[in-house]
């Protein structure tokens, strides 16, 4: 019933709010002089994922109605608003918030299933989490419907391993009659998992540790390797990444890019053309990035 | 020189089978249901989720299904109306009726020109003062209960229910869901449109999100049930009357909603369906104060504070037409009586189809300015004191001025009520579709359909009465 | 048998969608996988679509989805 910014005159463009910086994605180039990335600043501020006069860049992202503004809300202090119903969340918003010293700027991506680019929104989140580079990713993961949600986490990881998985409405989980291993999930994702309640603001803390001990790490665990059942895609995902990695040497998600090209992924295909893959070449790490 | 990767990707991928993309999601899923499986400890006596399955058997019922969307949005309406009434009235006591006096008072003893207390206190403050009183109470109680269906997670039911009409309409299934969001506001509606993939889809559901009454139009509506309609029957039944009218225009509402998709869909916007998809969410306890607290805060005090930002301007724009004087009568006299015909066509009358012209900006100011106009007018026709709207004490009294000073039948405000309805959207909602659609002939569309539809209902439903009335 | 014919007291195992693209990734996003347990729980007042319980979640299929995907039904 109600606009992300949850009045009327602010629409469609998402509220600034209180304890936030209100640049835009159009004017984040100055805290990007200094930076390695400044080819590539352009696009950053184009994807709204410039880290501007932040430290670090978190992006937020997870299937629709997993509470992921909730989630929002609890690490900005903003207040979204939040429905139960998918896709209650239709403009993006962003906020920012300090930790351990540190200045975080917060983006929330489209709440989509995958990013297999089957609809604009999935589009946008996969865009952000590619050619954005951000210094955290954290998913936020319905603790009830874990089955649904898990996908577009392995698309992630297949991505990047700067991700925190965010395992929210734990309590609604009890509820049910649902006990979620998070140690077993931690160690098969090879990242974090923390188990929260945003609702009730249990587990903020610890989002909050697992967001800063991530971004400030130098050494990310590899994006994660899927294998193929498949011999004859297995063998040509492998091939195809070989020639990627050739191309575009230290790009990080080879394989991930690979599969794509194979299946004729336009968005891809263009970055290949235009050379943008070729800035993922160059890691862009916590410290290169501080303004 | 990039160029031979994709090479290279087509040339291997022509050795595949061409359902690759399908395995590779298939395998994902499966993956991520492996992991899901060994993470997940699953009380199943417990997972059955009775409680919610027994209430889903209840709303999405064949029969207590509309019974009880009927009783919830019936509920809604009528505790805003019976809520309203005492606060309102309160509020006019306090801002309109002491509050004017006492700043007029003020400015005269300063010794204030008149015309600047004429423009300030008759002008913006009472037009500002007007819009909290009519509007302030039926608000803070609307977005709290609506808020909480809402979170209760009640709307992707009432989506569930309706979807064949909006499939045999030919809107796309997510449309119920946009809809609902134009209750609130239709700028948001038309924004939260972009659920919808397939742009057909989407203009349509762009263009007939207006047929959604939002916030700045439910006091209006309100309020003409309350003092029309209702008062037509026995004082017991007003307050359920009143609601029922509401709801009937709501009704209507979604009925054009669908005639204009299912139209638009067999004409210029033709073409597929798109996929569809939508969930039922477990239902959530609603947690009551933060609702109560976040849609004072965020939604009443906002839309507040914008309908004030439209009325202050529009007070003073009032007091201007009605005390500029051209020849021997005011501007909006001559504004009025040039209106007059067309209003009297469409069952309305010169007045209102004059506020309208002066409340573009927003709708919410659509009632006080007609009040301020009646009375600026109707002063000087019924020959009574300019200071007759201080006796205004309650929506009665608002009403017997309507009928006296000007002119009011129940036609007029069963019209109001209609072209409330069926009218153009306000210029935010304008510009949100500009934006959304960067095309300035669906914007155009968009903007004519409903007041094209508005005049022709209005038109008719004044035609039948008058012919057997 | 398709999905859009079990009886609704019974609970079915999908065996393939015959389906592709954009709609079978769609179905997939909702959970509709190869061996997954799925039972019809509500159908809307005006007949179509139908919600699925699938893994403790409710989906809601339109007829047409509904046909594209096969069910074996599981013993009582």
């Amino acid at each position: 019933m109600r606009g992300p910014g949850g009045g009327t005159e602010d629409l469609p463009t998402p509220r600034p709010g209180p304890s936030q910086d209100t640049h835009d994605s159009h004017d984040a180039a100055p805290g990007c002089a200094s930076c390695a990335l400044s080819t590539g600043g352009a696009r950053l501020a184009r994807l709204g994922l410039a880290p501007g006069r932040h430290d670090h860049v978190v992006a937020l992202a997870g299937n629709p109605n997993t509470g992921k503004s909730t989630v929002f809300n609890a690490l900005t202090g903003l207040r979204q608003h939040v429905g139960n119903w998918s896709g209650k969340t239709v403009a993006r918003a962003e906020g920012g918030f300090t930790y351990g010293g540190a200045r975080y700027r917060l983006v929330d991506l489209p709440g989509t299933y995958s990013l297999l680019s089957t609809s604009a929104d999935e589009d946008v989140a996969r865009d952000a989490l590619l050619f954005g580079q951000p210094d955290v990713v954290v998913v936020v993961v319905d603790a009830t419907r874990l089955e649904r949600n898990l996908p577009l986490v392995l698309q992630i990881r297949q991505i990047t391993g700067r991700v925190v998985v965010a395992l929210n409405l734990v309590d609604e989980a009890r509820r049910h009659g649902l006990t979620v291993d998070a140690r077993h999930l931690t160690r098969e994702l090879g990242v974090p998992v923390v188990p929260m309640a945003a609702r009730r603001n249990e587990g903020i803390p610890d989002l909050l540790a697992a967001i800063a001990q991530v971004a400030g790490t130098e050494d990310a665990p590899a994006p994660l390797r899927l294998v193929h059942k498949d011999p004859a895609l297995e063998e040509a995902v492998t091939e195809l990444a070989g020639r990627v990695a050739g191309r575009f040497p230290g790009v990080p998600n080879a394989r991930w890019v690979a599969l794509r090209l194979l299946e004729g992924d336009p968005g891809i295909e263009a970055a290949v053309r235009d050379g943008t893959l070729g800035e993922l070449a160059t890691p862009a790490t916590p410290v290169e990035r501080a303004g | 020189m990039s160029s031979d990767l994709l090479d290279d990707a087509a040339r291997l991928r022509r050795a595949l089978p061409d359902d690759v993309g399908d395995r590779v999601v298939e395998s994902l899923y499966t993956d991520a249901a492996r992991l899901a499986s060994t993470s997940v400890d699953r009380d199943d006596a417990r997972a059955r989720l009775t409680l919610d399955r027994a209430l889903d058997r209840i709303l999405t019922h064949r029969v207590w299904g509309f019974v009880a969307m009927g009783v919830l949005f019936f509920g809604v309406f009528w505790f805003t109306i019976a809520g309203a009434a005492v606060p309102s009235d309160l509020l006019y006591v306090l801002l309109v009726e002491n509050g004017h006096a006492w700043l007029r008072d003020v400015f005269v003893a300063a010794g204030a020109p008149s015309f600047v207390t004429g423009l300030l206190v008759d002008g913006v403050y009472l037009a500002t003062a007007w819009v909290v009183a009519v509007m302030l109470p039926p608000m803070a109680i609307f977005f709290p209960l609506f808020t909480l269906l809402e979170d209760f997670g009640y709307l992707p039911r009432v989506a569930f229910n309706l979807d064949r009409l909006f499939a045999r309409s030919g809107a796309h299934g997510k449309q119920a869901l946009t809809m609902m969001m134009g209750y609130g506001c239709n700028a948001a509606g038309v924004t939260a449109t972009r659920i919808i993939d397939s742009r057909r889809e989407r203009l349509i559901a762009i263009i007939t999100n207006n047929f959604s009454i939002c916030n700045g139009r439910w006091p209006t509506l309100i309020l003409m049930g309350t003092i029309f309609v209702g008062a037509v029957v026995p004082p017991g039944l007003a307050g359920v009357v009143a609601a029922g009218s509401v709801v009937a225009v709501v009704i209507l509402g979604i009925g054009v909603t669908l005639a204009v998709s299912w139209t638009l869909s067999r004409t210029v916007l033709r073409g597929e369906s798109s996929v569809y998809s939508l969930e039922l969410p477990p239902y959530r306890p609603p947690q009551l104060w933060r609702t109560l607290w976040t849609s004072i805060v965020d939604r009443t005090l906002k839309v507040l504070k914008r309908a004030l930002m439209m009325a202050a301007p529009a007070g003073a724009v009032i007091w201007l037409i009605g005390n500029v004087h051209l020849g021997d009568a005011s501007l909006a006299a001559h504004l009025v009586n040039a209106l007059e015909p067309l209003g009297w066509v469409l069952g309305l009358n010169g007045v209102i189809l004059l506020a309208y012209l002066v409340a573009v900006p927003a709708n919410e100011i659509i009632i006080p300015t007609i009040i301020m106009l009646t009375l600026t007018l109707g002063a000087n026709t019924v020959g009574a004191a300019p200071g007759v709207m201080l006796e205004l004490g309650d929506d009665a009294a608002v009403g017997s001025v309507l009928v006296t000073a000007g002119g009011w039948t129940l036609l007029t405000a069963v019209n109001l009520m209609l072209f409330t309805l069926l009218h153009n959207p306000c210029s935010t909602t304008v510009l949100t579709i500009w934006k959304e659609t960067r095309s300035a002939r669906w914007t155009a569309v968009a903007t004519l359909l409903p007041i094209a539809l508005g005049f022709l209902v209005c038109a008719s439903v004044a035609g039948v009465v008058r012919a057997f009335g | 048998m398709t999905l859009d014919e079990m009886p609704r007291d019974r609970r079915g195992v999908v065996t393939a969608l015959d389906t592709r693209g954009a709609e079978r990734r769609r179905l997939m996003d909702l959970g509709l996988l190869p061996g997954v347990s799925i039972s019809a729980e509500l159908r809307s007042p005006l007949g179509d679509p139908t919600a699925y319980e699938v893994r403790g979640t409710l989906v809601v299929l339109r007829g047409h989805q509904a046909r594209t995907v096969h069910v074996e039904l599981e013993d009582r």
